[in-house]
């Protein structure tokens, strides 16, 4: 079975209180050097059958409508191998 | 003829019984709806509580959004219905695109639990006629997700067209963007906020304040002139 990802991370606008928390904590536990840091989602989905263009086409609506909301967040669909 | 109310149980959903509770108080008929099931009983309006339905799982609301019982609720919505969206009843609405924005954690990222001044600046909706605008109100606010954002042009719009219903007074308590407590759709008939307006209705609970019931006389009176 095919694996296909689908990272979904807020705009670049979007405060990010988590992702600036884990950057904080960076130095206290001893790794220095990290300016940003943002969090986000990682989805895998395991593709029945070929992921041809109409399975990826599926999966870019399905990330659209549901996996992602796309008034505050970005997404990417990529196929692993 | 009573007005009937109906008040959406999904799974995770903690205020139904309160919102049952306020719509029977403010001298409606409460109904309970529930999230599978797409017949709204033949309500006059929807009441869509607070809580954590779906446990919040991928984003509050997102989940919920796509249940039986909201294809009829956005259908309804969107034909003129009042719909009235309490704390994650918010966020639904937010995730079905009945309102603009989104909900997301609060800039300190903890959860709050405490009474709310708001301010209320439009008092021209279904849900807030029976309050005078630029009234001050003081209900419980208690949610993680509580920080509203949208773009600086759908901001610019809801000042512009008078639909930010409600701000937070007294200091901002989550990072939402221009104080914004909830909103209004343009029709005026779709309000969501983050305050709690059902745990302030009896003087002896709660806040010992009944600033929420006027939310649910509003809509009934409402529901009776139209």
């Amino acid at each position: 079975m095919a694996r296909v990802v689908v990272d979904v991370m807020l705009k670049p606008e979007i405060l990010d209180p988590q992702g600036q928390a884990v950057q904080r904590a960076l130095p206290r536990l001893g790794f220095d050097g990290i300016a940003d840091v943002r969090q986000g989602k990682r989805f895998e989905l395991e593709v029945e059958g070929p992921v041809d263009e109409d399975a990826l086409a599926r999966i870019h609506k399905m990330a659209e409508t549901f996996l992602a909301n796309t008034v505050i967040e970005d997404f990417v669909v990529r196929v692993e191998s | 003829m009573t007005t009937r109310v109906g008040v959406v149980t999904f799974p995770g959903t903690l205020d139904d019984r309160d919102s049952l509770r306020a719509v029977r108080l403010a001298g409606a008929e409460p109904v309970s709806l529930w999230h599978r099931d797409k017949d709204l009983k033949q309500v006059d309006a929807v009441v869509l509580a607070g809580g954590f339905s779906y446990g919040d799982y991928l984003r509050a609301g997102a989940i919920s959004r796509f249940s039986p019982v909201m294809e009829t609720v956005i259908e309804q919505a969107r034909a003129g219905m009042p719909v009235l969206g309490i704390c994650n009843g918010f966020q639904i609405l937010t995730e079905s695109h009945l309102l603009p924005g989104a909900m997301l954690r609060n800039n300190h990222l903890h959860f709050i639990c405490r009474d709310q001044k708001l301010r209320v600046e439009n008092a021209e909706t279904a849900w807030t006629a029976d309050y005078e605008a630029g009234q001050e109100i003081s209900v419980p606010l208690k949610n993680i997700d509580g920080r509203y954002v949208a773009d600086e042009r759908v901001l610019d719009e809801l000042e512009a067209e008078g639909r930010v219903a409600f701000r937070y007074l007294d200091g901002n308590p989550n990072g939402s963007l221009r104080d914004i407590a909830g909103i209004t759709n343009a029709e005026g008939n779709v309000v969501g906020l983050m305050p709690h307006p059902e745990h302030a209705v009896e003087p002896l609970i709660g806040t010992g304040r009944t600033d929420g019931l006027a939310f649910f006389t509003s809509v009934i009176k409402k529901l009776v002139t139209a």
